[in-house]
């Protein structure tokens, strides 16, 4: 059906949809789950939000999770390398995680206060680590990732945590929040009601503003950064590892691809496009047009970002040569074409009743709905 | 070197989150379909009791569900933080039934579970039903992917090495998800699971009945539990036997371990029923016998011989010989792929290159293994024998009891007579944890089982591991036990309060 080569950019993209699957989809929840202990004055505004992702956040968060697992059965080499070398920064990730099940499941099983403000704040932190941590992850691949391969493919990772929080990683990581919570925020105007839609409105206008401004400062950044060029590999159509290749180092390496294919740049500019029609309409009732442009948003900017990097997926900074690429660290042709199956019969079956689960819970959720179910809610 | 300290951390480290998130995923596994069963017993007859079963149970059930989740979500990416080795090496095969399971199973589970539980007054009778089933449904699946890719890794088919990317490839999709190994062990576990869905349904209410609370309620559930349990105890056996039966075609060590069986002897070979076995003498210094069983179960044939620990020790010693032929050739190939001398010596080989590299763990190079290291490797090849020969009898022992308590709780459902015998109540009550206690013991039989082996005969555990720090990995470890531990109790809490307050939660004004 499709070479070797061409399934391999394939895999690139899928991997890329099911990013932005998690992003439009489970990000909404995050962003909701971050904005909980600020918008909801009270218990039963709190309920009102966590009642309005409640049978959805689930579902939502299996994005995350195919994500991790596609990774592991396309590109198994990224899977060993970026989740052993980032040990602690993914560990961080599912430790915040962790708080979002119980969270839901456990918070308004019982009256007492003080259990369920202790899960509102683990709710929150369950929800904006991870959406800051990707962030702080992908501005660390534009840095580079220290790690080696031996010839056995064994990696070994030679950085430490904190150093991943470095500036530049933190201001992606401003960029990944606000996205996500503009996700939450215009997801939560349009389907709640009165003052607290009000205060939504308002976190969704300095959402979009400081995404503008730090997606804006990042992009800036990554042109004077040093960037990593692919000076040569053998045939990409053939079977790779990532030890045979070359691989450079220039300034503004990361805007080649933009520069040599100009029609790129409407995928930055549709980022914007996507913040500007939010922020033109999230005040005037229009709260699916609202939530429709901030998705599209999320498509741009990890679109935006997985382009500047194209081909690389982890680019080594102790040793260039063995970065990771979409060409030489893939599964077998045979994994590829049977997880195309997969994903070709199932993508659309997942997306069908995730719609219909929307649908059937469709409509405002309001404080006399929250009382007059006190018992079944969450 | 591969550091032993890191190695033996990162395996505690997956036990303990494997074992934590197994003590949620069977009881999921059994009261999804116990929920099925009610609600289509509520739409069929119309009576409202049945509601109440459905959602009272559901709660109990998403309670349990949580931390189903949470402890799932470590072990999708556990392999790369953990077992990065392995990943590269075998994730070309091993990914696969896992990223299908997200898109085939666990989707489906999650979107339908939010249904289920917020659903209720916004879809029809039947189309409730419907959810709750396709619920069932998608959990269930998630157990045939996870057990096709641990199949995999018990008996490793459809695939072969590539000495270009230094790794195991898929060759045959079918023969992996048509793994024998595999669908046993599906069956096996989610019985396992359908027997403890029924012991947490029949344990409570016979406590209801006890008290004389909810008695009709109580009566009905114990009723369906007692049927459900009855079918999932047979099946656990009979299909514990079919294990019995792949494990001896496809890893006669785990066998010979969980028997103690030292000798080869004369088919069919007797079964241990109780064994003090030492592993210095490399004999049992007591056993109890009954003759023939074991050659019975495991080869269903009088004539054909089981192989003893010194037998299959000797056999790997060989093995292990080849194995580094074949290691040293492969790095003859990687330095120079033109040389067609270690081409060849790699094919002779290749069948044991798993074999080669046990002895990394005492030697960087093959070339420098002397007798005495190939002699350790060679112990090596047998996991530890009193762990499994014990877990296994545990396991065992408790599946029998249930059994007899199934078949008795059932005999008496049917005569109708279960509500005025205290002593059937009790023991249905105290038998709860009886479960679990089997689930998790049979986990370690499979998987310390599978020792010294995370793929057998293909890949060492040792060689498996990240290469991460000592003091990372026990940070980790900390992490990960004390939150699940903080989490458990929280869950244990609601656990008891919500099966105290009963079904009248349902129409209470405030808990």
């Amino acid at each position: 059906m499709f070479d070797y080569a061409t399934l391999k950019l394939i895999w690139w993209l899928l991997v890329g949809v099911l990013l932005i699957g998690f992003a439009i989809m489970d990000g909404h929840d995050m962003g909701v789950g971050t904005l909980l202990p600020f918008l909801g004055k009270d218990d039963t505004d709190r309920r009102v939000m966590i009642n309005s992702v409640a049978p959805h956040w689930d579902g939502n968060q299996v994005w995350f999770i195919t994500a991790g697992g596609a990774v592991f059965a396309a590109w198994p080499l990224v899977y060993a390398t970026a989740f052993s070398g980032l040990y602690w920064a993914l560990l961080l990730v599912l430790f915040a995680l962790f708080f979002r099940p119980v969270g839901f499941e456990y918070r308004s099983k019982l009256p007492n206060p003080a259990w369920r403000k202790g899960w509102d704040w683990g709710l929150f932190a369950g929800s904006a680590v991870p959406a800051l941590v990707f962030g702080v992850a992908f501005g660390n691949l534009f840095q580079g990732v220290p790690f080696d391969l031996d010839d056995s493919m064994r990696s070994s990772y030679s950085g430490s945590f904190w150093a991943l929080l470095n500036p530049f990683a933190l201001l992606c990581g401003v960029v990944s929040l606000s996205l996500l919570t503009l996700q939450g925020a215009t997801f939560l105007s349009h389907r709640v009601e009165g003052p607290l839609q009000r205060r939504t409105i308002l976190a969704a206008r300095v959402c979009g503003v400081v995404l503008l401004v730090s997606f804006s400062l990042a992009g800036m950044w990554v042109a004077r950064m040093e960037g990593y060029v692919l000076e040569s590999i053998p045939d990409v159509r053939g079977v790779l590892t990532p030890l045979m290749k070359e691989v450079g180092r220039a300034p503004g390496g990361w805007f080649a691809n933009f520069n040599n294919f100009p029609q790129l740049w409407i995928i930055p500019v549709l980022a914007y496009a996507g913040v500007g029609v939010v922020l033109a309409s999230i005040g005037s009732g229009w709260t699916l047009l609202s939530f429709v442009a901030s998705s599209v948003a999320c498509v741009s900017v990890i679109l935006t970002a997985g382009v500047a990097l194209f081909p690389f997926v982890l680019p080594s900074s102790a040793h260039p040569a063995v970065s990771l690429t979409l060409w030489d660290s893939t599964s077998s042709e045979l994994t590829l074409k049977v997880m195309l199956w997969a994903a070709l019969i199932f993508t659309p079956i997942v997306v069908a009743y995730t719609s219909w689960a929307y649908r059937v819970m469709a409509g405002k959720i309001t404080r006399d709905y929250i009382a007059a179910n006190d018992k079944q809610l969450y | 070197m591969i550091n032993e300290t890191v190695v033996d951390l990162s395996r505690l480290q997956f036990a303990a989150t494997a074992l934590y998130h197994f003590l949620f995923v069977p009881l999921t596994l059994g009261l999804s379909w116990l929920l099925v069963i009610m609600e289509a017993a509520y739409v069929m007859s119309g009576k409202e009791i049945y509601k109440d079963m459905t959602r009272f149970w559901g709660k109990l059930y998403g309670i349990n569900f949580a931390l189903g989740v949470t402890t799932g979500i470590t072990m999708e990416f556990q392999f790369g933080t953990n077992w990065a080795y392995y990943s590269h090496y075998v994730g070309d095969i091993f990914g696969a039934p896992l990223a299908i399971e997200g898109l085939m199973a666990f989707f489906l589970e999650s979107t339908m579970v939010g249904l289920f539980f917020f659903g209720w007054n916004r879809l029809s009778k039947a189309g409730h039903l419907t959810v709750t089933t396709l619920m069932a449904l998608g959990t269930n699946l998630s157990a045939v992917l996870i057990l096709i890719a641990n199949g995999w890794m018990q008996n490793p088919v459809g695939s072969a090495f590539n000495p270009v990317t230094m790794r195991m490839e898929l060759t045959d999709f079918a023969a992996l998800v048509f793994n024998p190994v595999a669908q046993s062990k599906f069956v096996h576990t989610v019985s396992a699971g359908y027997v403890t869905g029924s012991l947490f349904v029949l344990g409570i209410s016979s406590w209801y009945l006890l008290k004389g609370q909810h008695v009709e309620f109580a009566r009905r559930s114990f009723r369906i539990a007692a049927a459900f349990g009855l079918a999932g105890t047979a099946s656990v056996i009979v299909l514990g036997d079919e294990s019995g039966y792949s494990v001896g075609e496809a890893q006669h060590s785990k066998l010979a371990a969980i028997e103690a069986m030292w000798e080869t002897e004369p088919a069919p070979a007797g079964f241990n029923l109780i064994a003090i076995p030492n592993e210095a003498r490399q004999a049992n210094d007591f056993e109890l016998r009954i003759p023939y069983v074991l050659g019975l179960i495991a080869t269903r044939s009088t004539t054909e011989v089981i192989p003893g620990i010194k037998e299959i020790r000797e056999k790997n010693r060989q093995r292990i010989e080849s194995g580094i032929q074949a290691a040293i050739a492969l790095e003859g190939m990687r330095k120079n792929p033109q040389d067609e001398a270690a081409r060849a010596a790699f094919m002779a080989h290749e069948k044991d290159l798993g074999y080669g590299l046990l002895v990394k763990k005492y030697v960087e190079d093959p070339r420098q293994a002397t007798p005495e290291i190939i002699h350790k490797a060679a112990m090596d090849s047998v996991p530890r024998i009193a762990p499994l020969f014990w877990s296994f009898r545990v396991m065992v022992g408790l599946g029998v009891a249930m059994l007899a308590l199934m078949v008795v709780a059932f005999w008496h459902s049917v005569k109708g007579s279960f509500q005025d015998k205290p002593w059937l109540l009790k023991w249905a009550l105290y038998s709860i944890p009886m479960p679990w206690i089997a689930i998790e013991a049979g986990w370690l039989v499979a998987e310390y089982g599978r020792q010294p082996w995370t793929v057998f005969g293909v890949l060492p555990t040792h060689l498996s591991a990240s290469s991460l720090s000592v003091e990372s990995l026990w940070g980790s470890i900390a992490g990960f036990v004390g939150f699940y531990s903080l989490l458990l109790v929280a869950e244990m809490y609601l656990m008891f309060k919500y099966a105290r307050l009963g079904p009248s939660v349902l129409h209470a004004k405030t808990a």
